[in-house]
């Protein structure tokens, strides 16, 4: 038999390209998804500025471009490819914002931020690496360290662009400092301001419509399934309604109170520190909303749902390999053809 | 399926061509017939260099059970013999046959099949091998069937964007495909057999739904049944679930649940083969992509360069510059146009520039997207993770073995990486760790 070896061409003729499949692919990508957290964050920062006037939005940009600074700074150092395009790094720098008072001195919030991008994110090698999220801990390291600016809220002062704040105490200080089972929403703002967002508080979780919206958006877009956002709230009403005595002003108070709606819909969603599976959000959802509601109700802080998301961070690895799918048709039976002849 | 999850993707579909009756090549110079189109043993050329051939005479064959025997697919001398590095990265023998033109068959007559085993050695001796891409031997696949199933899916799904050569098969052989069906269950003794369909092929489903109920009656049940367009609804074990709702048990064939699956074409074929005795020679290939002038379906001689088969589709001036034997989705990328047709391949895509373009790679952000995908309810990051970290224990907890290499998790990913490449990877390592193991328990 004689063999005629065919020649891949020769001669400089340029040859197509070769890859791995799949040959197409969506236009999904990391940026894509992290403009669109900036956008449904927009809202809510829109509101704060309203509320807190121009001192949100220094603060607000101070804190994204430390962020992306630190972020390129870090990744120049340790000499590995630039990331700040994909846009993470602003999104760290607006949540870590909507977690601070709007008086916080400047030079705090650029720490934060150091927190946040270098010791978090990039010392563990940078995005999707990092097993807590790197605002919440950002929030708790200052909460810490400077526990009286921290907590220094004012009352909003709407259209004024001056600092002169008025102190006042947040929603959650005083439901808190109530005697146990007995509920009085004298001295509280009206619901309806609680949900437009009218009352004291952080930066960015005040104004309740905005966060929704915000959420909803990142929903329509796929960014986000709805199920740890769900189950945390869920979770929280469920015992916050039974704690209150079922009241529902209580209710209303406890899920427009505090930091819930910020930190259910955008920080425990944040796609490195919660589960992959579904399985594994249901559990970090309640895992979370039950931290939180024993924190609010038991503990001594007035608010929790940033260290029951710091702490639920710590547990996905073992939430994942609990709750893993089991694979289709694994230790899956035999089909029972006796039963399915028809004839 | 989970709650709340979607597994599967939507793809575009591109099946511009679906309208488009396939046209004949004829004029064909040369044809280089590889003597293993099969998964299976290769065979042996059984021409000499000189031999005059006649359309359908065998020009390969084995004794080996799991193989199907080559035919000529033009008429005309045997120019010589060739090894040919295919896509896989093997070398395979190839018989070149230069053609004279005139297509003389040779005097086909219908097979013989009174007997379950007359049939098997007809469908062995007719080269059949599964059309929709896998090409395992037909004969081999009915035979380990016999007795085990009780339904007959008929897979016309065509879930991979840009093939219409299994739509156009339901359109215009619909008799040959019930034909096929009866042969099949007469021999298997079948009662049932579903034809599934996506529901992206409306004029293909009305068609077979009439075909069907003429069709039906008591002893052999013909339905259809149509399906949600979600890639990958025609991977054999989603296909089966979604018609039946059995589940294939992970690591087991389809006979495993009572179900024999076929391709829409084959079970056509086999349609035709019982009237005519003709065997396999020619089959359809839908021709698309940025780079071809005018897409279409194409009737080929198996064994046609894509050099020929692209200029006939006046791709010859407009430069490819990525050439892939089937779907964009799981189909091979070829490097150049030496490629030759072999007979599971349903679709040549010849991509421009734009098309071409790799999405870089970044790293992974655990958006959870690739899960949500995954067909096969495995966890592709977790895979890719610990093929990287050359971990074979956790490839095998995670089971990794289970993956069909689909590629929606690739499809999905915003960063780009490449899942099924390392997954693939990962097999193999699995493998080897395995075989590794296995000696040094003998030793």
């Amino acid at each position: 038999m004689t063999n005629v070896r065919i020649q891949a061409p020769t001669g400089g003729e340029a040859l197509a390209v070769v890859s791995a499949t799949p040959h197409i692919r969506s236009s999904r990508s990391t940026r894509g998804i992290m403009l669109d957290v900036l956008l449904a964050l927009l809202p809510a920062l829109a509101a704060s500025v309203w509320y807190f006037g121009s001192r949100a939005l220094i603060l607000a940009l101070l804190s994204v471009v430390s962020c992306v600074a630190f972020e390129w700074v870090a990744r120049r150092l340790m000499k590995r490819p630039q990331t700040v395009g994909d846009l993470s790094a602003a999104v760290t720098g607006l949540l870590l914002a909507f977690n601070l008072p709007a008086t916080l001195p400047l030079w705090m919030a650029v720490l934060g931020a150091f927190v946040a991008i270098v010791v978090v994110k990039q010392l563990f090698g940078g995005i999707g690496q990092n097993f807590v999220n790197p605002a919440i801990t950002a929030r708790i390291v200052l909460t810490v360290s400077f526990a009286t600016q921290m907590t220094a809220f004012h009352a909003p002062n709407r259209h004024s662009w001056g600092t002169d704040a008025v102190a006042q105490a947040t929603p959650m200080k005083l439901l808190s400092a109530q005697a146990p089972g007995k509920f009085s929403a004298e001295g509280l703002p009206r619901l309806l301001d609680m949900f437009l967002g009218n009352r004291g508080g952080s930066l960015g979780e005040g104004c309740a419509a905005a966060l929704l919206l915000g959420f909803a958006y990142l929903c329509a877009r796929k960014v986000i399934t709805p199920l740890i956002p769900l189950c945390f709230v869920g979770t929280v009403a469920a015992a916050s309604f039974v704690a209150g005595g079922f009241s529902p002003l209580f209710l209303g108070y406890e899920l427009l109170g505090g930091g819930l709606l910020l930190g259910a819909c955008f920080m425990a969603t944040d796609y490195a520190t919660c589960p992959i599976n579904w399985k594994g959000k249901v559990v970090f959802g309640i895992g979370c909303g039950l931290l939180t509601a024993l924190i609010r109700l038991f503990g001594n802080m007035p608010e929790g749902v940033s260290f029951s998301i710091l702490l639920m961070n710590l547990l996905v690895p073992h939430i994942e390999a609990l709750t893993a799918p089991k694979p289709f048709g694994k230790e899956g039976k035999a089909h029972d053809k006796a039963k399915s002849r028809t004839r | 399926m989970g709650f709340f999850s979607q597994k599967g993707i939507k793809v575009g579909h591109s099946k511009e061509t679906s309208a488009l009756k396939p046209v004949r090549i004829e004029g064909c110079a040369e044809v280089t017939l590889l003597m293993k189109q099969h998964i299976g043993a290769v065979c042996r050329a059984t021409v000499q260099k000189g031999d005059r051939v006649l359309v359908g005479q065998v020009v390969g064959d084995t004794d080996v059970p799991l193989a199907a025997p080559i035919h000529a697919s033009v008429s005309g001398t045997v120019k010589g013999f060739a090894d040919i590095r295919v896509l896989s990265g093997e070398d395979i023998p190839a018989v070149v046959l230069s053609s004279d033109g005139r297509m003389e068959e040779l005097p086909f007559a219908p097979p013989k099949m009174e007997t379950q085993e007359e049939f098997f050695a007809a469908v062995r001796a007719s080269g059949l091998v599964g059309l929709g891409g896998a090409g395992f031997p037909a004969h081999a696949k009915l035979r380990s069937a016999a007795g085990d199933v009780d339904i007959l899916l008929v897979n016309a799904a065509e879930c991979e964007p840009y093939i219409t050569a299994d739509h156009r098969e339901a359109l215009d052989a619909g008799e040959d495909i019930l034909a096929g069906i009866r042969l099949i269950a007469r021999f298997l003794e079948i009662p049932r057999a579903v034809i599934g369909i996506e529901n992206n092929k409306g004029d293909a489903v009305n068609h077979l739904k009439a075909l069907c109920a003429a069709a039906s009656c008591a002893r052999l049940q013909i339905t259809t049944g149509v399906l949600p367009s979600r890639y990958p609804q025609g991977a054999e074990k989603m296909f089966i679930h979604s018609l039946t709702g059995r589940v294939v048990p992970l690591g087991k064939l389809p006979s495993a649940v009572g179900a024999l699956v076929m391709n829409v074409a084959s079970v056509a074929f086999l349609g035709r083969y019982e009237k005519t005795g003709k065997p396999l020679i020619s089959r359809t290939v839908t021709v698309d992509g940025g780079a071809v002038k005018t897409p279409m379906n194409v009737r080929v001689p198996i064994g046609i360069k894509l050099q020929e088969l692209i200029s006939f589709c006046g791709a010859g001036e407009l430069r490819p510059k990525k050439i892939i034997l089937g779907g964009p989705m799981m189909g091979s990328a070829s490097p150049d146009l030496n490629a030759v047709i072999s007979k599971c391949n349903n679709s040549v895509l010849l991509f421009d520039e734009a098309q071409t373009a790799l999405k870089p790679e970044s790293a992974c952000i655990r958006c959870g997207g690739c899960v949500a995908a995954c067909p096969m309810k495995l966890l592709p990051v977790q895979l890719e993770q610990a093929s990287r970290a050359r971990d074979a224990a956790l490839l095998e907890k995670r089971d990794v073995k289970g993956c069909i290499e689909c590629g929606s998790f690739s499809y999905v990913c915003p960063a780009g990486r490449e899942l099924v490449q390392r997954i693939r990877m990962g097999k193999r390592l699995l493998r080897e760790a395995q075989q590794k193991q296995k000696e040094a328990a003998k030793a």
